[in-house]
């Protein structure tokens, strides 16, 4: 794991810089799932296995997790929000980029997109497992709920819908906007077997969580990962305004202090 | 046409293990063989056309050719944005099935009828809509339909063919009867008023009439501009909005053309006096009926 927390380190310096050449903001939600992410394609995802980032607006957490894999280029991942670029705010719909099957964006469309892929296994036999990042705000649309009914009802075993909860969304809590409590207890009463990872910011804690998953069991799984949006640069965790914001120079060199060594 | 479609489909599904049917709960008289044949192939996806289509993106994502059936205003317009997000832009081999295009669920009321089907649908990126002009048209059209690698729109209607008409094979821009100093142009079923009309009027020499069961056009089929540059007279026919239909297309073609004609154009007006009744009533409100078409035809022809 130390030798991983290396290689994440880097990850997160990479999404700090890029935002930051790209004056761009979305660094909070990429930050919020940088660990989940990290976890998902170095420890638990087969090279067949699928993913779905129904949060699109984290993209660029996604874009630097595939660099780090060796799927995109480092040249590639230096075209970020450029003109005449894949690696847009939100992944690519053309099929163009290494990893991305589907293109995100619009809420509530990945969990949908994974079912669909879960439910083709049945057809292809493959032994494939299909997993799919959604956001808190992913949680209010209808279409997410369609979807959970859909692979709780065909026992999807082999869809693992991993929820970033970090309690913001677009424009304000969401205690404020839509109160979804008790959320374990709803994804359960769609007939998902529910785990908690207490710490979604930490490998060993989604290690254990991830372990504990049991697969045989015939239902969808679902892991509540309870993270910190904009984890790891103090100035910006849990504050819905860097949802948006880009940094100047002075919050640039604040947000990487103690991270360069 | 639904039962001709689901006789199609049987068929197809029967020799083609990678067709997977989902329907958003609709179907009962018409969609039982077809689950039969299919089995574990044939799901119900239950009262949820947004999941219905993100799901056969994914699916179509892992080499399978998904159908997803409901009637045409709610296969279409609640799930616009996964037809146009997870179909369109990602081009993904999804073939959308429609019934009861235009007023076709008439008395049902407005909820039920798609005015607008064809103008959404084709707007969309990759997207090519399908539209049978008769029950016997149906088995010719999905085949077509299947050979085209991406997303697709089928829409549904009802039209019984006279035995008389002339039953070409499928091409977008078909020529179903000859005449000479008219042309008639209508979108899927809605050209068979036009025939009706001419049986009215009691003479079918007077009109050339082209069915178009491909939209959008992509370009104008030869027969069709030396009809309109022999006849100069254009009756345009369809049981959709003006906006984004069967007659902008033309147009834009003809301008490309340089083609020229006296024309009237009779479409889906909605609902002009806010009341409801059959699919009839509703083509007659909007002139789209075969005794309103034959007035057209003889103003033209004045």
């Amino acid at each position: 794991m130390k030798e991983l927390e290396t290689y994440k380190k880097e990850c997160l310096l990479n999404i700090l810089r890029l935002y930051k050449k790209a004056n761009a903001g979305h660094i909070a939600s990429s930050l919020s799932c940088l660990d989940i992410l990290f976890f998902l394609y170095f420890k638990q995802m087969l090279d067949n296995d699928h993913f779905i980032l129904s949060k699109g607006h984290a993209a660029l957490g996604l874009y630097v997790v595939l660099a780090a894999k060796g799927k995109i280029s480092s040249d590639e991942l230096e075209t970020f929000y450029q003109d005449g670029t894949l690696l847009a705010a939100h992944p690519p719909c053309s099929g163009k980029l290494n990893g991305v099957v589907f293109g995100t964006g619009s809420l509530g469309h990945g969990l949908s997109l994974a079912t669909g892929i879960a439910l083709s296994t049945r057809y292809t036999g493959k032994n494939d497992k299909v997993y799919c990042l959604i956001s808190d705000g992913d949680c209010n649309e209808g279409s997410t709920w369609e979807a959970a009914l859909f692979s709780g009802h065909h026992k999807l075993n082999n869809l693992i819908t991993i929820i970033d909860n970090n309690g913001l969304q677009g424009f304000g809590s969401t205690k404020d906007v839509i109160e979804m409590a008790p959320l374990k207890t709803k994804w359960e009463s769609f007939n998902f077997d529910v785990y908690i990872a207490e710490n979604g910011n930490d490998l060993d804690c989604l290690q254990k969580v991830f372990k504990s998953i049991e697969f045989d069991n015939p239902k969808p799984k679902c892991i509540i990962a309870k993270t910190i949006k904009g984890n790891g640069v103090s100035f910006m965790e849990n504050k819905m305004e860097w949802h948006y914001l880009p940094m100047s120079d002075d919050q640039y060199f604040k947000a990487l202090q103690g991270k360069i060594t | 046409m639904r039962k001709e479609f689901s006789a199609t489909i049987g068929d197809i599904a029967k020799d083609d293990s990678r067709i997977i049917f989902l329907t958003g709960d609709l179907g009962f008289m018409a969609l039982e063989g077809v689950r039969d044949i299919m089995g574990d192939r044939f799901i119900n996806v239950g009262v949820s056309e947004q999941n219905m289509i993100s799901l056969a993106a994914g699916l179509a994502s892992e080499g399978l050719i998904p159908f997803c059936y409901s009637i045409a205003p709610f296969a279409v317009f609640r799930p616009a944005e996964q037809l146009r997000l997870d179909l369109g832009l990602h081009n993904m081999n999804v073939k959308i099935v429609g019934n009861g295009g235009g007023y076709g669920y008439g008395i049902m009321g407005a909820t039920h009828h798609a005015l607008e089907d064809i103008a959404v649908v084709s707007s969309f990126q990759n997207f090519h809509c399908y539209i049978p002009y008769c029950n016997e048209d149906v088995q010719n059209t999905v085949k077509s339909m299947l050979q085209y690698k991406g997303p697709s729109y089928l829409r549904l209607g009802f039209g019984v063919v006279p035995p008389s008409i002339f039953r070409p094979e499928f091409s977008p821009i078909r020529k179903l009867a000859s005449g000479d100093r008219l042309t008639v142009v209508g979108l899927g079923p809605a050209i068979l008023n036009g025939w009706t009309a001419l049986e009215e009027i009691g003479d079918h020499s007077l009109a050339d009439l082209f069915v178009v069961s491909e939209m959008p056009l992509s370009e104008l089929s030869e027969e069709l501009m030396l009809s309109l540059n022999r006849t100069k007279k254009l009756l345009i026919i369809e049981e959709h909005v003006s906006r984004g239909g069967l007659g902008e297309n033309l147009a834009l073609f003809m301008v490309k053309h340089q083609i020229n004609c006296r024309f009237i154009h009779r479409v889906a007006l909605g609902y002009p006096n806010g009341l409801y009744g059959s699919q009839g009533y509703h083509q007659k409100l909007c002139g789209l009926d075969p005794l309103s078409l034959a007035a057209d035809i003889k103003t033209l022809l004045k």
